[in-house]
């Protein structure tokens, strides 16, 4: 199967699924670095998919373009059916409460505790949970989904790199997202802890039933969480279908993500 | 060529910075008045700034008060005007010295520490987190420290005034035995309503600038862990520029109202 073939494939198959980001010809540059040219993206309903690219390639620019906290040049984003440049400030924090993003440096506010940290997105939501006066079980439930219930009273500085990208996870779990987007989830940590936060990323999918955009470059993680992948390549859909028919293409570009 | 560039990129980036911190003073006008009001952050800041810079302003106001007296004492004493001692002391530190030495110290100690602060929430991507999660890290993070500035400033020009002024009677009692009644007597006696209002009024000012400058400089740091120094560093040096200015036009507008 050649490298156009499995974009086309891949754009045609799951029609039944609904769409839940769907990003047309995203563009994006800095003064004359043109980081993404004309990208294209559809994330359906309870897909876990993976962006694979080069340091550079414009993967955190696109995260960032589709929570709004970038504006591209030009081109389409639409989350769950709703453009959001055409959203006001109001209806894009709205949004936004149905979207959990996990930080590459895991963004925990270094001045809270863990559980001020899982309160913190709570409170400003009265609309979505009604006025919670305890969050404790709900701390308490996010928490334990990441097997850390025991640091509630910690401080950031207190905890390891996995236990912080656990605790930001369970931060954005604690929203209850219908889609999570991972930006680098295992850089920076050891073999043994990637696995651990990649196991956890797949346990998530399964108890929440969430859509899943993962940026990654490491081959390991994408294996075991992608059921599709997606390759940047100078800003664009180089290549496009599931991790065993990616990595059996003689295309040399594509052959140098899976060495 | 290359100097001329540079000089007239500097002029540039210069009307951009004073542009890009008059659209923030805007924001935070708008902001200010629009809910929800983080309250308790509010008092939260106000704790950090006034409590944990109390020390800092009574020691400073203390050797203030002590050194003027000690250097102003022999030019008195050879005219035989120690008696106007209290009086020359409290006009000079209430006025002037007071507000814009306090206003300084809290502009190297507050201002750096909320330029630092902010500066590292950003390159950690700990704003971004808070804009994602859906709320609004602008009015979280700088409303409520340029407010806590704006009201603590006053209070701690308050506090350090009278330190200064009870480090000048010390000095007065210990070499012209002037009794605590009768120094503070003549304190109140010489200071007037012109004194004391536009000195405080202009304080509020000071804060204002030392929170704005810091939280902007903190708030838009660029360049990874060397932006966090450089945002601290410059909002001390901004802020600092900035008290004079204010000042001088505070001065100015006293001189016209109540006739220093």
């Amino acid at each position: 199967m050649t490298r156009e073939q499995n974009i086309s494939q891949s754009i045609e198959e799951k029609p039944s699924k609904r769409i839940m980001l769907d990003i047309k010809g995203l563009f994006k540059s800095f003064e004359d670095n043109h980081v993404l040219n004309g990208f294209n993206l559809k994330l359906h309903e309870g897909e876990n998919l993976v962006i694979m690219g080069k340091s550079g390639s414009g993967k955190s620019v696109m995260i960032k373009c589709l929570v709004g906290l970038m504006q591209p040049d030009s081109g389409e984003i639409q989350v769950m059916g709703k453009d959001i440049s055409k959203l006001n400030q109001t209806e894009l924090d709205d949004l936004r409460t149905e979207i959990g993003f996990l930080f590459q440096g895991s963004a925990l506010y270094d001045s809270m505790t863990v559980r001020e940290n899982l309160e913190f997105p709570l409170r400003r939501h009265k609309k979505k949970f009604g006025d919670i006066k305890d969050t404790t079980a709900l701390v308490t439930e996010a928490l334990d989904s990441v097997g850390l219930a025991h640091t509630m009273d910690l401080m950031p500085s207190e905890l390891s790199g996995g236990m912080k990208r656990r605790v930001a996870l369970a931060r954005t779990l604690i929203l209850k997202p219908k889609i999570i987007l991972y930006d680098e989830p295992t850089s920076g940590l050891d073999p043994i802890t990637s696995k651990e936060i990649i196991e956890l990323m797949k346990n998530i999918q399964k108890k929440y039933k969430t859509s899943s955009l993962i940026i990654t470059h490491d081959v390991d993680c994408a294996r075991v969480v992608s059921e599709r992948m997606i390759l940047l390549v100078d800003g664009i859909n180089y290549a496009e279908g599931s991790f065993k028919e990616l990595s059996e293409l003689s295309d040399k570009k594509i052959r140098a993500f899976f060495k | 060529m290359p100097k001329v560039i540079t000089i007239k990129t500097r002029i540039q980036d210069f009307f951009i910075e004073i542009g890009e911190l008059s659209i923030f003073t805007g924001r935070f006008f708008k902001e200010v008045f629009s809910r929800p009001f983080e309250f308790k952050e509010l008092i939260k800041q106000c704790y950090n700034i006034g409590n944990k810079s109390l020390l800092l302003v009574a020691v400073t106001g203390f050797i203030i008060g002590l050194v003027i007296t000690l250097q102003t004492r022999p030019t008195l004493q050879e005219f035989g005007a120690e008696s106007w001692m209290p009086s020359m002391v409290s006009i000079s530190i209430i006025r002037e010295i007071g507000p814009v030495i306090i206003a300084l110290i809290c502009a190297g100690k507050v201002g750096s520490g909320i330029g630092a602060e902010l500066g590292s929430m950003r390159v950690t991507e700990q704003i971004d987190a808070m804009e994602v999660s859906g709320t609004n890290p602008f009015k979280y993070l700088v409303v409520t420290r340029v407010l806590a500035c704006t009201f603590m400033l006053p209070v701690l020009v308050i506090f350090g005034d009278t330190i200064a002024l009870y480090g000048s009677y010390i000095v007065e009692n210990l070499k012209g035995e002037v009794s605590f009644v009768l120094y503070f007597n003549k304190v109140f006696n010489a200071l007037e309503f012109g004194d004391i209002i536009p000195a405080t009024i202009k304080t509020f000012f000071f804060g204002y600038a030392i929170g704005i400058v810091g939280c902007f400089k903190g708030y838009y740091c660029k360049k990874g862990t060397a932006g966090v120094g450089i945002a601290a560093n410059s909002a001390v040096v901004f802020s600092s520029l900035l008290l004079f200015i204010i000042d001088f036009i505070a001065v100015f507008i006293t001189d016209i109202f109540f006739e220093i």
